[in-house]
């Protein structure tokens, strides 16, 4: 075997949200380099951010990405809120976390249905899949559906909502229009429940992930659209001092920044929530992460599509408890004047933990922007799967072990667009 | 006959314009079986050679390996249809058209040498022909799925090329501009959301782009009489479409 030279090339990951490349090389058996390379062409938010009015956040970071734009949104409201000393009451808080869930049910199941499932059921694509179980597919598709109508309800639009403004929302539906949604709603949480139930039959490669995990956490309730933070390492600290603790730095082989956590790799996401937060989660999630097998922690990457689908299922349910709950807002937002400030915000987008950081000046116009993205907070213990799972697994061929790859990487739903997508994998074997 | 194919390819973006053919779900599985996805790497690991019958493009061109790129999708594709605000007019990210790229790039990056990038951010029209373009930021999913039908049928797409006003007129709604003194880009902005923003009680700011012939100078001082500051109506100008609105301004 040493010796050995192999060159492997698949020319693109596929079911991922971006375009990237993968480099791996092999030298005497040994795993010498992983590179996960992130080519997605620069954009330039943090840049074109500044000289911008503090209004302007919510709709210009909503396009650094159309899978998860409410997390952008709700990121930069959280922060620039905070710079001019504005605080939401909890009856707009409330609203902001129902339309966050819109987003999570449908990110989440289009990333089960569409792109995660057909890895574990042999098939390039949900297409395909739906030539020999159309009524899953279906199922899939009318529960990120579900999710689409949540977001349209409250955000005018599901990708790029035009409802969301600083301080809350342009307007607001009265309880009376909600009953049409909530029998949506009631209809997706049996889809979503069944879905923790159809992917538990799946079978799951070993991996046990030893990354120090961070998710936002919220007393009383499962983080979503707001929150501090905590690791699994212990730390717990608000968003102000993110940067003090995450600290970016530039790799030759990707558009996107690397991130690290006190100076290690680390990851955030749906294993990083449910490990840290799965005793907030309602007792019909607990009880199907149960009977799925899941624990109180999760650290099998592979067995994420277990979590989403729990997570699929608490999302639905909390709309549908908030829906209950609602009752139309007297005025759809408060008043956030400018002032001079720095304000710092987060909240957890589909794929973990998302930072925003504005700096504005007296008449409110942005004088620096600082954005994290979650992609490129995992892409360093991504590449750690990427090493293990290659090591352990070199006596597959070229293609299975390719495969392996590519699977390994769409455990974490990377959404490539966001960090800086198409992923190429080159081999290397010496 | 063969089933036609059906390509996407994906340039400087963000993903929503090729996220709303899977946000289609009514549709997505009944369109399958009347167009073969060839290619839609999003999607599918399944990927297809060319020529494609129809092609998809969303995004613009900001580095030299997408201006080659782009050359050879037009070469396999019979039908090209641009998709959304980047591929029809560069996107925000053609803010960088304006500014001085260096220094957009040592904002963002502390090695900036290792970033390749074009000093603009410029639409696919501008590379190769396009047959036909799909405006917005997001497109729309009922023009999405209206025009795959019309070239499956062999014929031209319905796209409006009037302002977000006919569109307010025919839902019904109340003038936010003239009732209500709020300032909206609606009369200049083309048509083809179906009025959201107005429709939530929101000014349109125009992420369909300018309408053709839009009349913007009528509309400034509309704007300013409601409150805008003259910068505010340059930033209002400058977002999805900035090269675009900047082009007509001229």
């Amino acid at each position: 075997m040493s010796h050995r030279s192999r060159q492997l090339k698949v020319s693109s990951l596929a079911r991922v949200e971006g375009e990237g490349a993968l480099h791996v090389r092999i030298a005497d058996g040994t795993v010498e380099r992983v590179e996960l390379n992130i080519y997605e062409p620069p954009r330039f938010f943090e840049a074109f951010l500044r000289g911008r009015a503090h209004t302007e956040p919510p709709d210009i970071t909503a396009r650094i990405c159309g899978i998860c734009p409410v997390a952008y949104q709700t990121s930069a409201c959280n922060a620039i809120e905070q710079a001019c000393g504005v605080t939401l009451d909890a009856q707009l808080a409330d609203v902001r976390r129902l339309l966050y869930c819109g987003e999570w049910i449908s990110s989440h199941s289009l990333h089960i249905y569409l792109l995660h499932a057909p890895d574990f059921l042999g098939h390039p694509d949900a297409i395909s899949l739906a030539t020999r179980h159309r009524e899953v597919v279906e199922r899939g598709l009318a529960l990120k559906k579900a999710g689409n109508t949540l977001l349209e309800t409250f955000g005018g639009r599901a990708i790029h909502p035009v409802n969301v403004r600083v301080g809350g929302f342009y307007s607001l539906p009265t309880r009376a229009e909600l009953a049409p949604l909530a029998e949506t709603l009631r209809r997706a949480l049996d889809i979503a429940l069944d879905t923790v139930r159809w992917t538990a039959g799946f079978e799951f490669p070993d991996l046990e992930l030893d990354h120090d995990f961070l998710a936002a956490y919220e007393p009383g309730r499962y983080a979503i659209a707001d929150g501090t933070l905590r690791t699994t390492s212990g730390s717990a600290f608000p968003p102000r001092e993110f940067s003090a603790h995450v600290v970016e730095s530039q790799v030759p082989h990707s558009t996107a920044l690397h991130a690290s956590l006190d100076g290690h790799r680390y990851l955030t996401g749906p294993l990083a929530r449910y490990t840290l937060n799965s005793a907030q989660l309602s007792p019909t999630a607990r009880q199907v992460a149960t009977e799925a097998g899941l624990g109180d922690q999760c650290r099998n990457p592979f067995r994420s599509i277990l979590v989403r689908g729990v997570e699929l299922v608490y999302a639905v349910e909390e709309a549908l408890r908030l829906i209950d709950g609602y009752e139309q807002p007297s005025r759809p937002f408060v008043d956030v004047p400018a002032r001079a400030g720095v304000g710092h915000g987060i909240s957890e987008a589909p794929r973990g933990t998302l930072y925003h950081r504005y700096e504005l000046d007296d008449g409110g116009l942005i004088r620096a922007a600082d954005i994290v993205p979650p992609t490129s907070q995992n892409q360093a213990a991504i590449e750690d799967d990427l090493r293990r799972v290659v090591s352990g697994n070199l006596d597959l061929d070229d293609a299975a072990l390719t495969g392996l790859c590519e699977r390994t990487i769409r455990n974490y739903d990377p959404c490539i667009s966001c960090s800086a997508h198409f992923l190429d994998v080159t081999w290397e074997h010496r | 006959m063969t089933t036609p194919t059906l390509a996407v390819w994906k340039f400087a973006s963000c993903d929503g314009c090729q996220l709303t053919l899977l946000d289609c779900e009514d549709e997505l599985l009944a369109l399958t079986k009347q167009v073969r996805i060839a290619h839609f790497l999003e999607a599918s690991s399944e990927v297809l050679p060319g020529p494609y019958d129809v092609s998809l493009v969303e995004g613009s061109i900001t580095t030299k390996a997408d201006l080659r790129r782009i050359r050879e999708v037009r070469a396999q594709s019979k039908v090209l249809v641009t998709i959304g605000a980047c591929a029809t007019s560069g996107g925000i990210q053609a803010l960088r058209n304006f500014a001085d790229v260096t220094e957009f790039t040592s904002v963002v990056y502390a090695n900036p040498q290792y970033i390749d990038t074009l000093e603009t951010s410029t639409p696919i029209a501008a590379h190769v022909p396009v047959d036909h373009e799909l405006h917005g930021c997001p497109i729309d999913r009922g023009q999405l799925l209206g025009t795959i039908t019309a070239l499956l049928a062999g014929r031209k797409p319905d796209l409006p090329d009037t302002s977000v006003c006919t569109e307010c007129k025919r839902r019904g709604l109340t003038c936010l501009l003239v009732a209500e003194d709020t300032p909206c880009l609606g009369p200049v902005t083309r048509a083809g959301c179906g009025a959201l923003c107005p429709g939530v009680h929101r000014g349109c700011f125009g992420c369909f782009g300018p309408m053709a012939k839009p009349n913007t100078p009528v509309l400034i001082p509309l704007l300013r009489s409601r409150g805008m500051s003259e910068d505010a109506v340059d930033r209002v100008f400058s977002t999805f479409t900035v090269a675009e609105t900047r082009r007509e301004e001229r």
